[in-house]
């Protein structure tokens, strides 16, 4: 990796090598300096899963997690990600089961065209890790940088509850065993 | 959306940092958190030649109280603001306004000092500076300078930064034992920039105004200070008569313009509201009488 400024008037590099850890897994490529996270996830990675909305940093459609931190992947250049981890719809599911709050939309109906879905999730997810049991308002407070235009809030709530209520039960469960 | 090309550059240390802006002066631009800085670039509105990202620097992210004040690093981001508790116990004005700026994934990328350098007259931090009497220290090849809040903003996104500075931190001072302020922002949805914002900073002293700060954010070509409202509270008791007074010096020092999100009156009158609001919040919080 050219970690060194090339000199004014020297050859420009706007080309970089990176390798990122997406899903836990090491993903390397040499890539242009302004490709946004986003395009280097969908395009490169072909993990089409993160979804491109408004690309003007208002919707949250993109939003991926960064070192487990939220963040807008159409905001961001896939060069800023260099070493660090990142994890998309794709990686909430661990060794083929969902994650309760995939299943929380799955039985909420938490989604009508599911464009709002990856990032929707991922953010409810980071909420659940913090704030196990949230209210109502904490949790439409979270996803408030998270456009729906199927105005399906209503569910999308139900789902988070429904994804904090079986962690918190199967949580109980495990410490009674 | 794709940028025009650029250098990208991610120094270790800040005067690896300094000597790549040194290089590329105007040409170059700092990256923290990117959130207003990216989305001009997608946009085209800038296109730098070189990228100086100053995440991977270690020691800019400190959000501590020292001596004489509450540093907020470079690196520190609005999330790190709204989760304090310790700006929550005595810089309220700075965490009431975390959590009504922009949305929560933005916040966790978007830092303090970056929305001060864009410069931004719709940015929320730089009033709640004003407000609070900050001071920013930047660094240049020329060594470090110290620059009151107040002469920092001098234009629509145009700060009093030299091309080859970059801001290391801001720092809030003391505000003594009884203080206290808030920031009021007037929103269409969450995300969107202020249609108008008000921060208000009070320190007491024996019942009476020690200091008064009211900074005034989307109704000037920069965020502003109402001066003539803090100079008539300075000393002042906060009883209705100078609260309401303060609240129309406000107004008139507000010079708003009618587009999408009001008109203008109605911008000045929404100063003046929450210029008395403000104001009736900061005293009770301060234990004015």
């Amino acid at each position: 990796m050219n970690e060194q400024a090339a000199p004014v008037g020297g050859e420009p590099q706007m080309r970089r090598r990176v390798e990122l850890v997406v899903n836990g897994q090491r993903r390397s490529a040499e890539i242009e300096n302004r490709l946004l996270l986003v395009h280097f996830l969908r395009e490169t990675l072909g993990l089409t899963g993160t979804h491109v909305g408004c690309d003007t940093t208002s919707c949250g459609a993109c939003t991926v997690r960064l070192q487990g931190t939220p963040v807008k992947s159409c905001t961001m250049f896939a060069v800023q990600a260099d070493g660090l981890a990142v994890t998309t719809v794709e990686g909430l599911a661990q060794g083929g089961k969902l994650n309760p709050v995939q299943e929380g939309f799955k039985e909420e109906h938490g989604l009508q065209c599911g464009f709002c879905t990856p990032g929707m999730m991922l953010v409810s997810a980071a909420l659940l890790e913090e704030n196990p049991n949230p209210t109502e308002e904490e949790i439409r407070f979270a996803i408030s940088g998270n456009i729906c235009r199927c105005t399906g809030y209503q569910n999308i709530v139900k789902a988070v509850q429904w994804a904090a209520q079986k962690t918190q039960s199967e949580q109980a469960a495990t410490t009674v065993a | 959306m794709y940028p025009a090309k650029f250098e990208y550059f991610p120094p270790r240390t800040l005067e690896e940092a300094l000597s790549l802006l040194a290089k590329y002066g105007d040409e170059g631009k700092v990256l923290a958190g990117g959130q207003s800085l990216i989305p001009l670039m997608k946009l085209r509105f800038a296109a730098p030649r070189a990228l100086i990202d100053l995440n991977r620097i270690e020691g800019l992210d400190q959000l501590v109280e020292e001596d004489g004040g509450l540093r907020i690093g470079a690196l520190v981001r609005t999330k790190a603001c709204e989760r304090s508790q310790l700006l929550r116990d005595r810089y309220r004005a700075l965490a009431d306004a975390a959590p009504q700026i922009s949305d929560p994934i933005v916040r966790n990328r978007g830092t303090v000092v970056g929305s001060l350098a864009h410069a931004d007259p719709q940015g929320d931090w730089g009033s709640v500076m004003l407000a609070v009497g900050a001071r920013v220290e930047a660094r240049g090849s020329g060594g470090t300078r110290t620059i009151p809040i107040e002469q920092f903003f001098q234009g629509p996104f145009a700060s009093a930064l030299e091309p080859d500075e970059i801001v290391t931190s801001v720092v809030v001072p003391d505000p003594g034992p009884r203080a206290s302020g808030t920031y009021l922002k007037l929103e269409r949805k969450v995300g969107d920039f202020a249609t108008v914002g008000v921060a208000v900073h009070l320190s007491l002293d024996n019942g009476r105004v020690r200091r008064a700060g009211i900074g005034l954010t989307a109704v000037a070509p920069t965020n502003v200070r109402a001066t003539k409202a803090e100079e008539a509270l300075a000393g002042a008791e906060l009883n209705d008569a100078s609260i309401r007074n303060a609240a129309e010096l406000a107004a008139q020092a507000a010079e708003p313009r009618s587009d999408l999100r009001g008109s203008a009156d109605y911008k000045r009158h929404i100063v003046q509201v929450f210029t008395e609001r403000g104001l009736r919040t900061a005293a009770e919080a301060a234990g004015a009488a």
